[in-house]
């Protein structure tokens, strides 16, 4: 199946545009969380919750005995809260830090997950097939219910978001100042964390336990590289979340054997690595470049700072001096001659040169920086 | 117990101790995370391997997988240095590509061969027995046991060889580059144990239970002592622990064994979390609530010094003076009798000679600051310990 194929199933097959709706509002939904998480250092706070809800599912599963979904997610929101508060308690209470709790919870909630999974197999009762899809995720298995499940709780946190947006944004930023204007910043805390673990809850079926974290992750990484506005990041967050997931539930449908969810993980990691290259202010490419032309101003301006120390010993400062008294050291090429005589700051008369006015005075001020260049 | 329980233990056993040494030093030098990224991004390792050699016992896989682990971390330090993310975002972006290009090019090449993501991340320790190690017929005992016991050598002798470097640059980075010992090669040195290691139990015991054994004893033990060797000893205890119980319990309950070794390794954290004599929640709870009484009886001791007027000192002024709740300027009034630091008459609060004595120092010590002013008092109080 060709990408053209593709586009025109999506307008007719329903299973397709399903779950292309379902993986683009889960990249939506994640890439605005993922930002406050990026921007709050809980990274991996993703990571860990998304390991945590596994147990979750598999009590809930020995409790109620069905499969729904939406049963078992409640489960798992339960476990990743116990096990995003646990975190919490521990890096407030001991001096374990940070990522010590985080990889003892990821691993222990998911060992204990595991520890539950294969006992349900080993029960007599036929039902419990299935519950693996949570593991890796299965985008196929998405329904229309779950899409709209998904959709009516990405507007319920969208709301949230506009409504709590100033508290949010100062508890980003400066929460001791949140803390003196009188805002409960436990419960902003505690709004915002649980809206990442139901974030976290919503992918699992998607994408599964394993690359929750980067669906989290890499939109809101994607995006901080292009701007420094939170509103402008968020929403530029949601934007690569969305497109990953269509394109990934794209490129996995049109060919064989592909599991969505990786798929998926790549496409938004192709959206870091072009960010992180290409970024007008802070990407690679462009740092090089500044990088590269600071170092030639540099050079230039050695020599133009030795050529005033000369200048000004004379009474005329356009008095002509001969080539041959600069050197390397000075940073002195052809190149960097001409270039001067093209900034008009020197006149070159055969093996001769002499300074402008022009050159004298931007000479004169060049460590000077309240003078603006006006070049 | 027949042979192949013992075999299983004793595999666990020895992955638990050598999963434990790298470990402690992840913790201590806060990058336990990389043991879960490294877990994760040896699967393309493995992959690459498996296609190159087509045998699946191949050291090969071994060794690509170790690359790639390393690779890893050389990834997540670039991604840091360009200073564009901070430190846990690099390696939140770096490790699930890695694994999603390692079960991409499982699912597109190798569908018919065993080798299976669950198996990376779960492993199967029930197995590892049947797997023989066979040199001209002889049986030399399961081929894991060996390969383990390779990997707990080599991390021993370094262990014990650079014992002191691995100490001082955990501790003070910048001492140990002064004293000469290259942070660089120590880093990268612990990075490459920590992936051999990694690569060498997953097979054994899965990627996840490789996180657990390697964070779990040492954040245990971590809370219990400060002193490295002690931790370090620790922390193989309680790796060996919940290796031969959790054995026992997967034994019980017919489950996964990685499954139950990590549940007893979190039930052995939980309790030592709750019950640590310093460091556990109850002792640190019921520190907080000595010291909030403590302060509360320094204020009501220091109001008493200031005044002398009758009706400042009288017992019912004091809920509305210092804005108390009744319960709380109950308990700091018995606590303060108790320790003769005030006499009750007709109601009205005096301080005795030595209540005033302790409100001197107490004084001096919040002016000055200086420890040695409250030597004597240090030991009726737990304010002024820590």
């Amino acid at each position: 199946m060709s990408f053209t194929e593709y586009f025109e199933l999506l307008f007719n097959d329903y299973t397709l545009r399903t779950i292309s709706l379902g993986t683009a509002i889960l990249g939506a939904i994640c890439g605005m969380l993922g930002s406050f998480a990026v921007l709050r250092k809980q990274s991996l706070l993703g990571d860990a919750i998304s390991h945590a809800a596994l147990p979750g599912i598999a009590i809930a599963f020995l409790i109620t005995g069905t499969k729904e979904t939406n049963v078992l997610l409640i489960g798992a929101l339960i476990s990743g809260l116990i096990g995003a508060f646990w975190i919490r308690g521990i890096t407030k209470r001991t001096h374990l830090k940070s990522d010590t709790a985080l990889g003892l919870i990821l691993s222990i909630f998911f060992g204990f997950g595991m520890l539950l999974l294969t006992y349900i197999q080993k029960q007599p009762n036929a039902n419990q097939s299935g519950l693996d899809k949570f593991l890796f995720g299965q985008a196929a298995t998405l329904l229309a219910r779950d899409v709209w499940f998904m959709a009516s709780v990405t507007l319920v946190c969208l709301m949230v978001l506009l409504l709590f947006w100033k508290e949010f944004k100062i508890m980003l930023f400066d929460i001791d100042y949140a803390k003196t204007l009188g805002f409960n910043v436990k419960t902003i805390d505690l709004l915002i964390t649980s809206f990442i673990v139901l974030a976290i809850v919503l992918g699992l079926q998607t994408v599964g336990v394993v690359l929750m974290s980067a669906m989290l992750l890499a939109p809101a990484a994607a995006a901080r590289q292009w701007t420094n506005s939170l509103g402008i990041m968020v929403v530029l967050a949601a934007i690569f979340g969305a497109t990953s997931g269509v394109v990934g539930t794209a490129i996995s449908a049109s060919q064989n054997n592909l599991s969505t969810g990786p798929v998926i993980v790549l496409v938004a990691a192709t959206f870091v690595v072009f960010s992180f290259v290409f970024s007008p202010s802070r990407g690679l490419l462009f740092r090089q470049l500044r990088f590269i032309k600071n170092r030639k101003d540099l050079q230039l301006h050695k020599t133009l700072a030795f050529m005033f120390d000369i200048a000004k010993s004379h009474e005329n400062i356009s008095h002509p001096h001969a080539v041959r008294i600069l050197n390397n050291f000075h940073g002195y090429t052809r190149k960097s001659l001409s270039k001067l005589e093209d900034k008009e700051y020197i006149r070159v008369d055969g093996l001769m040169w002499a300074m402008t006015e022009k050159g004298f005075h931007f000479a004169a001020n060049l460590y000077n920086q309240q003078v603006k260049e006006n070049d | 117990m027949t042979s192949a329980q013992l075999e299983i233990q004793l595999i666990a056993s020895l992955v638990a101790i050598a999963c434990a040494i790298p470990g402690t030093f992840l913790v201590l030098r806060k990058m336990a995370l990389i043991s879960d990224a490294i877990s994760h991004s040896i699967l393309p390792g493995l992959v690459i391997g498996f296609f190159i050699t087509h045998d699946l016992g191949s050291p090969l896989l071994i060794i690509m997988a170790a690359l790639s682990g390393v690779v890893t971390v050389i990834l997540v330090e670039f991604i840091q240095k360009t200073r564009l993310v901070k430190e846990d975002t690099a390696i939140g972006l770096v490790f699930p590509a890695l694994f999603s290009i390692g079960v991409i090019l499982i699912s597109k090449n190798a569908n018919d061969v065993h080798l299976d993501t669950d198996v990376v991340l779960l492993g199967e320790l029930a197995f590892a027995p049947f797997d023989r190690l066979l040199i001209d017929g002889m049986d030399f005992g399961p081929t894991s046991l060996w390969t383990i016991g390779v990997i707990l050598l080599i991390t021993l002798s370094l262990l014990f060889a650079f014992f002191k470097e691995l100490k001082i640059s955990t501790f003070d980075a910048g001492l140990a580059t002064a004293l000469g010992f290259s942070p660089v090669v120590l880093h990268y040195g612990l990075m490459s144990v920590a992936s051999v290691t990694t690569v060498g139990a997953f097979d054994a015991v899965g990627a996840i239970l490789v996180v657990a054994l390697m964070i779990a004893p040492a954040a245990t033990a971590y809370l219990l002592t400060d002193n490295l060797k002690k931790m370090l000893l620790l922390s193989v205890f309680f790796g060996v622990f919940s290796a031969i119980a959790g054995y026992w319990l997967a034994h019980w309950l017919d489950a996964s064994i990685s499954g139950s070794m990590t549940t007893v390794l979190g039930m052995v954290f939980l309790l030592v979390y709750l019950f640590a004599p310093k460091r556990g929640l109850i002792s640190v709870l019921y520190r907080n609530k000595q010291q909030q009484i403590e302060v509360s009886l320094l204020t009501f001791l220091l109001h008493l010094n200031n005044h002398w007027e009758e009706k400042e000192r009288h017992i019912n002024h004091l809920n509305e003076h210092i804005n108390w709740q009744k319960v709380r300027s109950k308990s700091v009034v018995d606590l303060a009798l108790r320790n003769n630091m005030i006499t009750i008459e007709k109601d009205i609060i005096s301080l005795t000679d030595k209540g005033k004595n302790f409100t001197d120092k107490a004084i001096d010590y919040i002016i000055t600051n200086d420890d040695s002013k409250i030597e004597s008092i240090k030991e009726d109080f737990f304010l002024f310990r820590g």
